[in-house]
């Protein structure tokens, strides 16, 4: 075998080598950084049933869904007026209230700020929705950002009304 | 460093050291040459090493009555504090050094800013002395969460969600470091975990630290480098090692004035009310000495940007020595640097102050100011500056500022003769 042959088949068992290397490290590093992942025990909690009957109109409950607030507010009319009234062009990001609120005396949101998750006070700012304390976002009645530094609207977490008192989050 | 290699004297002591050479290191250490004209704010090193050494003592102790547990921990708290013997001092000397362990690294840094400390040939000591600071911080932000108070959870809250602001993998990261859907058990076990770790990564940090310092040597107030075997230096023991013993007898009583007579001033009073995921306090602060960096999240209205710029705030500093392009050192010699260095802590500390009030009105626009002011006092006003400034004269040696002054010699016949009573002409 001429020298230039040996050197190419030390180089294609070299790369080979370094592949394979790094798939094996890879995968040995794997469980390490995925076992921060939230595991089953935490994951089977991820549905909350919620009796709704007892709220009234105007009120707010709050309940605790994977370790997280949700708001679900029975709005007044004024409020839902108020929502659906605004110009999405005034939204920093645009959400029509009737595609936020399924049936639109029912707000289920997950009370988290957007900006950097604190829990916002309710019936509050200058937008007669929430207020966060912690830096000043602004939300209204749809619970969506009108003011301050969070990016996006409160979230709406999946749920659906089981009957007409029962509301299943997650 | 002496000339000629250490030997130990006995023969016991030769045996071992050929094969560990500890006693050289110790030799080494005892005998390491250090400027003359070194001043008290060159005592913060081993102020600072003293404070790593007792946080790692009382955290160990603490570790051994804490329970990670998110129903557990804020009792164990109280436990330690109330039954445990001597719980309270341990607790208190621990939370309140953290405090004083970045009281002393913000001088530290300072000092180093003033005098020019960082550049050549010291960059890679900035740089070690840059992440420790960093995971200082990261051990400081994981310890404060443990008790579990309000201040606790909502910290831990706030600023793992620093990193929901990452496009496309915010959510994921902010998940994994949970361990969850929201900051919990997990999270707080994790942080229990990585708190005792990183003082150790710390120590080993400051090894690296303090041997890059040996290499070149230390700076000095002058600025200018330091002639060896020219009566320039002492040896580090037993001269600096007295100075640095006094200077720490002083920062601590300032200390203990605060673990016995003021030892919840620093904190908060939320962080006594056990966490509650469904009540955010009113008024949410981090500690005092992240305050100026939260004052920058806080300055720019976007949540991505806010992050971007509290994370480059700090990570601006390490590319400090090639910014400052400035041959000479100390800011005694440079009228204009001296200047703006002044502006520049100013500024920091109104950062600080900021941080601490609500982001609206007044407060909000002066931290706008003071923000954009800090990018511009390394972007451009260091570059400028060291093309620009027109620095005084440097002495010859680091004696020179001293012995050059006039009348220092008739000051010092004058002193002398005092005493001798009689002819010190001999002097001179």
């Amino acid at each position: 075998m001429s020298k230039k042959i040996q050197s190419k088949r030390r180089d294609f068992l070299f790369t080979v080598t370094y592949t394979i290397g790094a798939v094996g490290v890879g995968a040995a590093i794997w469980p390490l950084i995925d076992q921060m992942n939230p595991g089953s025990s935490v994951k089977a909690l991820a549905t909350t049933e919620v009796d709704v009957s007892s709220v009234e109109v105007g009120k707010t409950i709050i309940v605790l869904w994977r370790g997280k607030p949700i708001f679900i507010r029975r709005r007044t009319k004024e409020e839902i007026e108020e929502a659906s009234a605004v110009d999405l062009k005034d939204l920093k990001d645009p959400e029509k209230d009737e595609d936020r609120a399924k049936d639109p005396e029912w707000l289920v949101m997950v009370g988290v700020c957007t900006h950097l998750g604190c829990v916002p006070l309710g019936e509050k700012g200058e937008y007669n929705g929430w207020f966060c304390p912690c830096h000043g976002s602004h939300y209204d009645t749809s619970g969506r950002v009108r003011k301050g530094p969070a990016p996006n609207n409160l979230e709406i977490p999946k749920y659906e009304f089981i009957n007409n008192n029962i509301i299943k989050i997650g | 460093m002496s000339e000629e290699k250490y030997i130990p004297n006995s023969k016991i002591g030769q045996w071992f050291d050929s094969r560990l050479p500890l006693l050289t290191l110790s030799a080494h250490l005892r005998e390491y040459p250090t400027p003359r004209n070194l001043n008290y704010w060159w005592t913060f090193g081993g102020i600072l090493t003293f404070f790593l050494i007792t946080q790692i003592v009382t955290g160990v102790i603490l570790a051994m009555y804490y329970v990670a547990h998110s129903d557990l921990a804020f009792e164990s708290i109280e436990h330690i504090m109330r039954d445990i013997n001597y719980g309270w001092l341990i607790r208190y000397v621990h939370a309140n050094g953290s405090s004083m362990f970045f009281l002393a690294v913000y001088i530290h840094i300072f000092r180093t800013l003033y005098y020019g400390s960082y550049k050549s040939p010291r960059e890679v000591i900035w740089i070690t002395g840059l992440i420790i600071y960093l995971f200082m911080m990261v051990t400081a932000f994981t310890g404060y969460v443990l008790p579990w108070g309000q201040m606790s959870f909502w910290a831990a809250t706030v600023i793992t969600n620093l990193f929901s602001a990452i496009p496309l993998i915010g959510e994921n990261i902010t998940e994994w470091l949970w361990g969850g859907y929201s900051v919990g058990n997990p999270t707080l076990n994790r942080f229990y975990s990585l708190h005792y770790l990183f003082p150790f990564l710390i120590f080993g940090l400051v090894i690296l630290h303090i041997w890059a310092l040996h290499v070149p040597g230390n700076n000095n107030p002058v600025g200018i480098d330091v002639k060896k075997n020219n009566n320039e230096t002492v040896s580090f023991h037993p001269f600096i090692v007295m100075k640095d013993l006094f200077a720490l007898l002083v920062f601590l009583i300032i200390f203990f004035i605060f673990v016995f007579f003021a030892p919840n001033v620093l904190g908060h009073p939320d962080n006594y009310i056990v966490a509650n995921p469904l009540v955010t306090p009113t008024h949410i602060v981090p500690e005092w000495y992240l305050l100026p960096f939260y004052a920058i999240l806080r300055a720019i209205p976007s949540k991505l940007g806010g992050v971007i710029f509290m994370f480059a705030s700090i990570f601006i500093l390490m590319l400090l020595p090639w910014l400052d392009t400035s041959k000479v050192r100390s800011a005694t010699f440079r009228p204009l640097y001296k200047k703006f260095f002044w502006i520049l802590v100013v500024t920091v500390i109104l950062l600080g102050y900021l941080g601490a009030k609500p982001p609206e009105g007044i407060y909000l626009i002066l931290a706008r100011i003071a923000t954009i002011y800090y990018f511009v006092h390394f972007l451009i006003i260091l570059p400028l500056l060291g093309r620009y400034e027109k620095t005084s004269p440097l002495p010859l040696s680091i004696s020179d500022p001293v012995l050059n002054k006039p009348d220092i010699v008739d000051k010092f016949k004058k002193i002398v003769g005092e005493y001798e009573g009689e002819n010190v002409d001999s002097f001179k």
